[in-house]
C-alpha cells in the first residue's frame, strides 16, 4: 500500500493538473501522437522492406542452397559454373539438383507501352522450384516457346495484366523480346523488384541472350527424406569449390534480411528516421514538462513548504511523461493502425499491425518520455520554497 | 515552549554586497498562543517566518522548534517541521487545478496511515468548519479572495499542526473577509490549542491576539 500510494499520489496530482487544461493537454499528447505515428511508419516499412525481399527466397522449394561467395542479395547475384551444382549429385544423399537463373529486365505495360523494371526467374519448370500451386499448374505450357508467367502481386503501373490476357492482348516484350504470357501466379513485390515474371530456363535465355545456360545464379538442392541437412551441408562445403556458399533454407533467408538490414543503406534510413522521430517526440515532450514544471513550480514550492519532499516532485514530473506516454500512444496507434491499411492499398506494401510492433513502439516512446523527464527534472530545483514567500 | 528563537542573526548576500536582516532576534512562544507580529515592510518579517518553518537556512543563532534545533540543521529535520506547521500565506497559494476539498486533501496525503474515505472525510468537516460546507467542488477561480483564504486556513489546520505560521494573511481580503477568516483561524486554533504566529501589518486584527511583537532594526520587540 505504501509503495502503492508513493506513486498513485503524485501519478493523481500529475493528471490532475494536466487535464486541468485541456487545449495544452491535446496539444502535448499530439506531440507524442506525432513521434508515435512517426515511429509505426518508420518500423512499418522497414519491416514490410525485410518481409517482402524475403518473400522469394520464402518461396523456394529445396533443402539446401548454392550460391557465389561474393552474391550480396538475390537481386545482385555472381554467377557461378553449373558444373560446381552438378558435383553436388555426387553426394548419396543428393536426389536433385536444379539451377535458378534471376536477372532483372524491362517489361513493356501492355496498355501504355512504358517500360518498367522487374524480376524475371528462369528455371527447369518441371523442377517446381517456387511453391507456388498456380505456378505448378502452368507447368507445362511454360515449356512452349516464348512464354511467361507474370506475378499478380506486382504494382499496378506493370498494368491490368489479368485483364488483359483474360481479353486476349497477352503479347508484350521483355528486355526487348516478344513474350506471351501465359498465366498469372503470386509472389509478391520486393524493394528490388517492383514485379516478377517466370519463364522456362530455355525461354530465360531467349529474354536474355547475353546469359548462358552454365552460368547460373542460384543451385537448388533436394535431398532425400530423412536426411540430414547439416551433415549433407558440410559435406557438400568440403567437396565443393570454396567460392561456393552452401546454404540451409533458413540461412539463405537470413543471408537475404541481412542485405537490406546491414548492406543496404537504405536500413540505416529507416533507422535513422525512427531516431529522428523520437528525438523530435521526446523534445517536444521535454518542453511540455519544461513549462508544466515553470507553470507549476510556485505550486510545487507550496507544497515543499507543507512537508513535500523533493522525489515527491520527481515522481509528479515522470507521472505527467508517462500519462503523456499512453495518451499520445492510444491515437497514435489507432491512427498509425489506418494508415498501414492505407498504405497496403495503395502502395500495395505489406503492412501488418504486429503485437510486436506495438510493444515495440510504445517502448520506444516510454523511453523517449522518460529521458524528456530526466531532462526536465532539473527545472524542479528553480522551485524553492524560501525564495517563493 | 514551541517556538524558542535565542539570537538569531540572518543576511542576505555575501562579501560587499552583505545585507543584514535580522541583528539577534530574540522570541519565546508557548503553547497555544497566539502571537502578532508587525514591523515595517522590509524589515525581515517573511525572512523570519521562513526560518521558523524549516524553509529557509540559517546559520547564527538558535532556533528550536518544538524541541528541534533549526540552525544549521539537515533537510531531514526541516521536512520534519514542515509537516508539523501549517503554512498561510498572503497569496492563498492554492493549487489550481484541485478543487477546495482537493487542496485540503493535499495536506493529508502525506500521512500514509488514512484511507481515502477518512481523508476526504476529514477535509470534508474542516472545510465546513471555515463555512465551506457548499464549495468543496470548486476550484480555487471560482472562489472569492474571502473564500480562498478560508480553504488556505483549511488545509493549514487539516493536518492537526501544532504551529500555524501566517504571513500577511488579510493583506488581499477586504475588511470584512478578512476579518472573518482571522476570526475562524483563531476560534479552530483556540479549540485545538495550536500556537499562531502571525505576521501583520493590518492593525484591525490586532485584537485577536494574545501578544503583539514588532520586528524592527533586526530585532524583535513588545508591544
Ligand atoms: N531572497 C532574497 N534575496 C536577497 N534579499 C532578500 C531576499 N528576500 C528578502 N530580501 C531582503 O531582505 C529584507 C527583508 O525582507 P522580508 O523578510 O521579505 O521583509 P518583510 O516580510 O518584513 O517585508 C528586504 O530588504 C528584502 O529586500
Ligand atoms: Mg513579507
Amino acid at each position: 500500500m505504501k509503495i502503492f500510494n508513493l506513486w498513485y499520489f503524485p501519478a493523481r496530482l500529475a493528471w490532475r493538473q494536466l487535464i486541468h487544461d485541456k487545449p495544452k493537454l491535446v496539444a502535448a499528447t499530439s506531440g507524442v501522437l506525432f513521434a508515435c505515428v512517426l515511429v509505426f511508419m518508420q518500423l512499418g516499412f522497414k519491416d514490410s522492406l525485410y518481409t517482402s525481399a524475403a518473400s522469394m527466397p520464402l518461396k523456394l522449394d529445396g533443402d539446401l542452397f548454392l550460391i557465389h561467395q561474393q552474391s550480396e542479395a538475390l537481386w545482385r547475384t555472381v554467377q557461378f559454373e553449373r558444373s560446381e551444382l552438378m558435383r553436388a549429385l555426387g553426394h548419396p544423399a543428393v536426389t536433385e539438383v536444379a539451377p535458378l537463373y534471376l536477372s532483372l529486365a524491362s517489361f513493356k505495360n501492355i496498355n501504355t507501352h512504358v517500360k518498367r523494371t522487374l524480376m524475371v526467374y528462369g528455371f527447369d519448370p518441371d523442377m517446381e522450384l517456387l511453391n507456388v500451386n498456380s505456378l505448378k499448374e502452368l507447368k507445362y505450357p511454360l515449356r512452349i516457346k516464348d512464354t511467361v508467367v507474370f506475378d499478380e502481386l506486382s504494382r499496378p503501373e506493370f498494368g491490368p495484366v489479368g485483364e488483359l490476357i483474360q481479353s486476349g492482348q497477352d503479347r508484350t516484350e521483355v528486355n526487348d523480346y516478344k513474350v506471351k504470357i501465359i498465366g498469372l501466379f503470386q509472389l509478391g513485390i520486393s524493394f528490388a523488384a517492383d514485379g516478377n515474371l517466370v519463364a522456362s530456363d530455355l525461354n530465360f535465355m531467349r529474354i536474355f541472350p547475353e546469359r548462358e545456360i552454365n552460368k547460373i545464379d542460384i543451385g537448388v538442392v533436394r535431398l532425400q527424406p530423412g536426411a540430414s541437412v547439416q551433415q549433407v551441408q558440410s559435406e557438400l562445403r568440403e567437396h565443393l569449390n570454396e567460392f561456393v556458399k552452401v546454404y540451409s533454407y533458413e540461412q539463405i533467408r537470413d543471408h537475404e534480411r541481412r542485405y537490406w538490414e546491414n548492406v543496404a543503406p537504405i536500413g540505416f534510413i529507416f533507422d535513422f528516421g525512427t531516431v529522428m522521430g523520437l528525438v523530435v517526440g521526446m523534445v517536444i515532450v521535454y518542453q511540455i514538462l519544461f513549462t508544466e514544471i515553470t507553470n507549476y513550480r510556485f505550486e510545487f514550492a507550496t507544497l515543499k513548504a507543507m512537508g513535500y519532499e523533493h522525489h515527491y516532485f520527481i515522481r509528479v514530473v515522470f507521472s505527467s511523461a508517462l500519462i503523456l506516454a499512453i495518451l499520445g500512444f492510444i491515437p497514435g496507434l489507432l491512427l498509425s493502425n489506418s494508415l498501414y491499411d492505407l498504405a497496403e492499398s495503395q502502395i500495395f506494401l505489406p503492412m501488418t499491425m504486429t503485437l510486436n510492433k506495438i510493444i515495440t513502439v510504445f517502448a520506444f516512446i516510454l523511453l523517449m518520455c522518460i529521458v524528456a523527464g530526466f531532462l526536465a527534472i532539473h527545472r524542479l530545483k528553480s522551485a524553492n520554497p524560501a525564495d517563493m514567500f | 515552549m514551541i517556538i524558542d528563537v535565542n539570537n538569531l542573526k540572518f543576511s542576505f548576500g555575501s562579501g560587499t554586497l552583505t545585507q543584514p536582516v535580522l541583528n539577534g532576534v530574540n522570541l519565546a512562544i508557548q503553547k497555544g498562543e497566539i502571537v502578532l507580529m508587525t514591523g515595517p515592510s522590509g524589515s525581515g518579517k517573511t525572512t523570519m517566518l521562513t526560518i521558523i518553518g524549516g524553509l529557509r537556512q540559517a546559520s547564527n543563532g538558535s532556533v528550536v522548534i518544538l524541541g528541534e534545533q533549526l540552525v544549521n540543521s539537515n533537510e531531514l529535520a526541516k521536512v520534519k517541521i514542515r509537516r508539523q506547521t501549517g503554512y498561510i500565506f498572503q497569496q492563498h497559494n492554492l493549487l489550481k487545478s484541485l478543487t477546495a476539498l482537493q487542496n485540503v486533501c493535499m495536506t493529508l496525503e502525506m500521512y500514509q496511515d488514512l484511507t481515502e474515505h477518512e481523508r476526504q472525510d476529514r477535509a470534508q468537516r474542516i472545510l465546513a468548519a471555515v463555512g465551506l460546507e457548499d464549495h468543496l467542488h470548486y476550484f480555487p477561480e471560482a472562489l472569492s479572495g474571502g473564500q480562498r483564504q478560508r480553504v488556505s486556513i483549511a488545509r493549514a489546520l487539516a493536518g492537526q499542526p501544532k504551529i500555524i505560521l501566517a504571513d500577511e494573511p488579510t493583506a488581499s481580503l477586504d475588511r470584512q473577509s478578512g476579518h472573518d477568516a482571522v476570526e475562524i483561524l483563531k476560534r479552530l486554533a483556540k479549540e485545538s490549542n495550536t500556537t499562531i504566529l502571525l505576521v501583520t501589518h493590518d492593525y484591525r486584527i490586532l485584537n485577536i491576539a494574545d501578544r503583539v511583537v514588532e520586528l524592527e532594526d533586526g530585532v524583535v520587540k513588545a508591544v
